[in-house]
């Protein structure tokens, strides 16, 4: 195996930005949702 | 809201999957390049993440006529979550290169036109994701970022053709360029192909989902 340390180092980037990517997504969505349900109770 | 979440979970589980599938062809089913060895296999999410961030910037140009033509707030919100989407992977790209380029050419980075064109690329949607964030009036900034985003769409066919019009270092095309790869290669790279398009798609989905329910508050907001 050639090189190893940067093929691991750039599939590792790639798998680290996409779940960061998908984190921020997720506690947004569930942020809003929830936002929007107190407006729609009150 | 309910009714959409069997749709997002569908495709989560079936990108995941795709994924999986890339992974294992580029990492174990495709044969090891000759002179490059197996740092050459970046090439297969390298690419896809190319490829992924033009479409989405393709998407941002034509969104952004669309609402520059009917005014709706959809096609803004699809501009700016293609746009979002487009970024991300052309950071990949910027970042995946220069770990292919150090033991290939011997440095990380080098201001060949291929690398260069991407990386003004990418400056160009930074500078349109602030006209949005930083305009005081967001019709306004809606309205800027939409010529941006059909501006800076001109710099993706340069960046495409930069390897044909200026000297580089930077390999051929694969796609349209007539490159000479293995086909367990162009398999695994047309698998990868797919799965980050799936992948672009789910993404943009689940963003637009998020700028829509922005709006909704918003609109609640302004109502009450």
């Amino acid at each position: 195996m050639q090189n190893i340390t940067f093929l691991f180092a750039a599939y590792s980037l790639i798998w680290f930005a996409l779940f960061l990517f998908l984190l921020r997504l997720a506690k947004k969505v569930s942020r809003l949702e929830q936002e929007l349900h107190r407006i729609e109770e009150k | 809201m309910k009714s959409i979440k069997p749709l997002y979970l569908a495709l989560a589980v079936l990108t995941f999957l795709l994924i999986e599938g890339a992974l294992y062809m580029a990492l174990l089913q495709a044969p090891t390049e000759r002179t490059m060895g197996d740092v050459q296999r970046i090439f297969y999410f390298h690419v896809p993440s190319a490829w992924v961030s033009f479409l989405a910037f393709f998407i941002v140009c034509i969104a952004s006529i669309a609402f520059l033509r009917t005014g709706k707030a959809q096609w803004d919100r699809l501009a700016a979550s293609s746009a979002e989407i487009g970024i991300l992977f052309i950071t990949l790209v910027l970042l995946t290169g220069p770990l292919w380029a150090k033991p290939v050419w011997n440095v990380y980075w080098t201001w060949d036109a291929r690398l260069t064109t991407s990386l003004i690329l990418w400056l160009i949607y930074i500078a349109y994701m602030m006209v949005r964030r930083y305009t005081s009036d967001p019709e306004r900034g809606a309205k800027f970022a939409a010529v941006f985003g059909i501006i800076g769409f001109l710099d993706v066919p340069i960046v495409y053709m930069s390897i044909r019009w200026w000297r580089t270092l930077h390999p051929a095309p694969v796609i349209g360029g007539g490159g000479g790869l293995a086909p367990e290669m162009k398999q695994a790279l047309f698998f990868s192909l797919f799965a980050f398009t799936v992948l672009y798609i789910t993404l943009l989905l689940l963003s637009l989902r998020i700028r829509s329910v922005e709006d909704k508050i918003q609109a609640l907001k302004n109502k009450s």
